[in-house]
């Protein structure tokens, strides 16, 4: 049995018919194609599943689809805005704060998710933050030189 | 004045994968897709008597189902000696032994279920010194009907399937001259590679019989040749396609799920099948890192020159040793460490056993030889009462000096690279720790590594100017996140004076772009990089040929400068690369020479292979990179825990080719050496993986991040492109030993197996588990005095 559902996803009101047992993360790169989020571990380890819900960075793949209904979801791909990066994508790639980039679409929503809320977070804020976000090539430490940049912390 | 290369050029694939953009091989959707699973083996050792596929076959939704029959032929990149789903026995926990394509994965899921497989259980081998015994279970009774590499020896009759052998100087007269003998022992772990993409592979067969894979590896070429042997097909009908590849670090150095879907893929005709492993697949499926034994025996001179070494080393090489193999002989022929030793005897074996398949993993034996070689030589320089820091730089390869296998080497970095990590450390002054049950400790490890590749393997680029002036260039370097797409584009922007953003770089077909051996081995700057100087010298002699008839100026006085053909004596007289692109057009309107391709092909010049006996030979390798790393701990002496305070990195690259990027491989080195340091370990019993999970292996974590020096020296390697050697192995080589060193700094406590888990330590502190330097020989000649009993704590 399918269940509909409706939500908004990067600014667009979609409504979809979703089995019970998918997950979010599956739902969005399967159904939706946007494949921006990656699964890593499937088990809510790794981070690369990271997207926004309510202003709350969440991994996808621990969420059924039909949990989605009603609710607002940004996703890396809705991160640029009318063509124009979001301060976090620009200050990823000038510190190259990726290397093969697979962790980024979710290290970036978490990222972003902190911003949001926490516009002048402290290291600490935002090792908390990306805690949870795996990331086997970077060393993490221009990772955390990006996000401070694109909070303004340094230049 | 170099405008591109050594700049802080930004990633050339940055934007893409900023915007999740760029594509993996399992964000790829194509029509009429398919999805494969496979079924794995529950024993480690194992006949399989039969397979009943009937039962998943009648279950609807399921195309197609194979088992080792459909797969008969054995493959192996150095050693023939896999099929790609077990046939006759199984040989590890988690083997594949048949695979069903189905229309979704759910169904492909309760297929594998329906799969029945009979087996009869054989007694395994869970380590390399039990595997070694003479009466041990054999895991492959064929071994000698195996193909292999001439520079391989395997040992028909038992489970070695490599004897690498060093036999410089004179053991026994070097002996014979050292005033102490010591002897000590380590052992490695087997740990996972654990890049964040899990291995994915979509295969489809046109009508033709051709076959195309779209598949997230590292070597796509290697990967071509092995599917073409293993189905016997030709190599212009089978196609390798690489997109973005969400890190390697080995892992996805030669094939693994492409031998399982192709054969689905050619039951179902003209549908492509995609097969993705799930992490704990990836973590058990995959190649992992070997176990290894380390032994070794030195003999020092009072004034602290070591005189002989006597070194084994056993891999414990998994189920099967195809790539394995190669790792025990790098491990030989590196084996004294970046040390000027005149007496070595090395005996590297490499050895089945009953677990995951072990394979390359970032450093290539390095990491795993040198946390035995950098701890031996701090118990040593201890016990004499030395400081660590001034034994290594007695001892350090000198100018002039040469490696275990009698290679000479000049442009040696060592020394400078021990005397940076000191100095950036603060080597000798104790620092205060942050509470009262803590202690801080530093300690330093060396390392030496050189790309592990047969003599003469092949790399190439092509670039094609463009009419506007860009250019593309095309190579099957695979950029895994290292750079090499930005570092490769930097050279042929250096050579051609287009700008970086007028270049785009075209990877990863093998229908398209030219040959590349295999990604790996921490070769492709150096050796893409000059195929890629080539190409591009190439395309600029055409183009100062053309420029030559066009200006009516001789060739010579010619250059290439901000995208122009210039005259040096006048250079008001140009001309523009964009307008000979296609060809010079004459002021009759007829035209000369057609489209501006260069082309460029490489082989490391003069490496040659090494006597069999004794591994001897004047340059077995296309270069060296070394380094050194100073590390500072804090250790909770109430939980055992460490803290890595600081990094200090100092490794020798010869030329840097863009600093950001060779600053990132050295910082993601530093942390992955600090995961296999601390935290990483494959937990098996009787070979069953038994933390195939980010929740019970750890891999390091944004709050693990330390404090990180890093210095980048530039000893120009003189075959090198600029002068550039490797270094994203090199980076995570010394580590751990780093840290073992500190822990006994701080403690006095030496651990000589890793991981240094916070459990570990904890129970070595409490029940005073230190292991001492073992002391077969003092200085008088006395032998037994000062022993104590070695074992691995
Ligand atoms: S895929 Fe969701 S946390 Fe790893
Ligand atoms: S950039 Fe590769 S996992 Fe983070």
């Amino acid at each position: 049995m399918k269940h509909e559902i409706s939500f908004t996803i990067n600014g667009e009101k979609v409504h979809l018919e979703v089995e019970p047992n998918k997950t979010l993360l599956k739902m969005i790169r399967e159904d939706l194609n946007l494949t921006g989020a990656k699964e890593g571990c499937g088990a809510g380890e790794c981070g690369s599943c990271t997207i926004i819900i309510d202003g709350k960075a969440v991994n996808s793949c621990m969420m059924l689809a039909v949990e989605a209904d009603g609710k607002d979801i940004m996703t890396v791909e809705g991160l640029a805005k009318s063509g124009v990066l979001d301060p976090l994508q620009d200050t990823f790639i000038k510190n190259a704060a990726l290397q093969c980039g697979y962790c980024t679409p979710g290290m970036l929503m978490s990222a972003k998710a902190l911003l949001m809320r926490n516009p002048n977070p402290s290291e600490d804020d935002i090792k908390e933050a990306i805690g949870g976000n795996l990331c086997r090539c970077t060393g993490y430490k221009v990772i955390l030189d990006a996000i401070k940049e694109a909070a303004g912390q340094i230049n | 004045m170099l405008k591109y290369v050594g700049h802080e050029v930004k990633r050339v694939d940055g934007l893409e994968k900023v915007t999740g953009y760029a594509k993996y091989v399992d964000d790829l959707k194509m029509a009429g897709m398919l999805y494969a699973k496979i079924k794995k083996s529950p024993y480690a050792h194992a006949k399989i008597l039969k397979i009943d596929t009937s039962k998943a076959a009648a279950l609807e939704g399921v195309k197609a189902i194979i088992t080792g029959a459909d797969v008969p032929n054995r493959v192996g990149l150095y050693l023939e000696d896999k099929t790609f789903l077990a046939t006759d026995k199984v040989r590890f926990v988690g083997e594949a032994v048949a695979a069903v394509a189905a229309i979704s994965e759910e169904i492909a899921e309760e297929a594998v279920e329906l799969i029945e497989v009979e087996y009869e259980e054989l007694p395994g081998v869970f380590n390399a010194m039990d595997a070694i015994k003479h009466d041990a279970p054999l895991l492959h009774e064929d071994l000698g009907n195996y193909k292999y590499g001439p520079i391989f020896f395997p040992k028909p009759g038992t489970n070695i399937s490599n004897h690498y052998k060093i036999r410089k100087g004179d053991i026994d007269k070097g002996f014979a001259e050292a005033d102490y003998i010591m002897e000590n022992e380590f052992y490695v772990p087997h740990i996972q590679h654990a890049p964040i993409e899990n291995h994915s592979v979509i295969a489809l067969t046109e009508p033709t019989g051709k076959v195309t894979v779209w598949s997230a590896c590292q070597s796509p070429y290697a990967v071509r040749k092995a599917l073409s042997v293993a189905f016997k097909l030709p190599l212009h009908k089978v196609r390798v396609v690489t997109p973005a590849v969400g890190g390697g670090f080995g892992g996805k150095a030669g094939t693994t799920l492409e031998g399982i879907t192709i054969p689905l893929s050619q039951k179902c005709m003209g549908r492509p099948v995609k097969l993705t492993y799930t992490r704990e697949e990836d973590m058990v499926g995959s190649f992992v890192r070997q176990g290894c034994v380390a032994k070794i025996k030195t003999g020092v001179k009072k004034d602290g020159r070591i005189v002989a070494e006597e070194n084994t080393f056993y891999w414990e090489g998994g189920a099967y040793t195809e790539y394995g193999v190669n790792i025990a002989r790098a491990g030989g022929y590196a084996s004294s460490g970046p040390y000027d030793i005149p007496n070595v005897k090395a005996d590297s074996y490499c050895v089945y056993t009953n677990q995951p398949v072990g394979g390359p993993y970032r450093g290539f034996g390095m990491s795993e030889i040198h946390f035995a070689i950098e701890q031996n030589l701090d118990m040593i320089a201890i016990q004499m009462g030395m400081d660590p820091v001034e034994f290594r730089k007695i001892n350090a390869i000198k100018d002039g000096g040469h490696t275990v296998t009698g290679q000479q080497l000049y442009n040696v970095g060592i020394t400078k690279c021990i005397e940076a990590a000191e100095k950036d450390i603060e080597w000798g002054k104790t620092n205060k720790a942050s509470g009262p049950n803590k202690l801080r400790g530093k300690g330093i490890a060396c390392m030496y590594k050189a790309p592990s590749q047969p003599n003469n393997v092949a790399s190439a680029a092509l670039i094609k100017i463009n009419e506007d002036g860009t250019a593309n260039l095309m190579v099957t370097a695979m950029d895994l996140g290292q750079g090499s797409n930005t570092a490769l584009t930097q050279i042929a922007a250096e050579v051609l004076t287009i700008p970086v953003e007028k270049i785009s770089i075209i990877t990863g077909d093998t229908d398209v772009t030219p040959y590349e051996w295999q990604t790996v081995a921490s070769r492709i700057t150096y050796c893409a990089g000059n195929a890629v100087k080539k190409a591009a010298e190439d395309a600029k002699e055409q183009l100062i040929k053309l420029g030559s008839i066009g200006l009516g100026l001789p060739a010579e006085y010619l250059e290439l400068r901000d995208e122009h053909v210039v005259s040096s004596i006048y250079p008001d007289k140009k001309k523009s690369i964009a307008s000979m692109a296609l060809g010079l057009e004459m002021p009759d309107g007829s035209g000369v020479h057609g489209p501006i391709m260069g082309r460029g092909s490489f082989i490391p010049p003069n490496v040659r292979n090494t006597d069999k006996e004794t591994g001897q030979g004047e340059k077995p390798v296309a270069f060296w990179t070394f380094g050194a790393q100073a590390i500072e701990i804090e250790i909770d002496m109430e939980t055992g825990q460490i803290e890595v305070i600081k990094v200090a990195a100092a490794y020798d690259v010869g030329k840097v080719i863009n600093p950001q990027l060779c600053r990132g491989q050295i910082e993601g080195g530093i942390i992955q050496g600090i995961g296999s340091a601390l935290l990483e370990h494959q937990i098996m019993e009787k070979g069953k993986v038994k933390n195939p999970n980010f929740v019970d292996y750890k891999i390091p974590a944004v709050r693990d991040v330390p404090e990180m020096v890093i210095r980048m020296l530039e000893i120009p390697e003189i075959t090198g492109p600029y002068g550039a050697r490797g270094v994203g192995e090199p980076a995570m080589v010394p580590t751990a030993p780093a840290i073992a060193n500190a822990i006994y700094n701080a403690i006095g406590i030496r651990i000589n197996s890793l991981p240094l888990s916070a459990e570990k330590v904890l129970d070595a502190i409490k029940n005073n588990k230190s292991v001492a330097c073992k002391v077969v020989q003092n200085n008088k000649g006395a032998d037994g005095e000062g022993q104590v009993t070695c074992g691995i704590n």
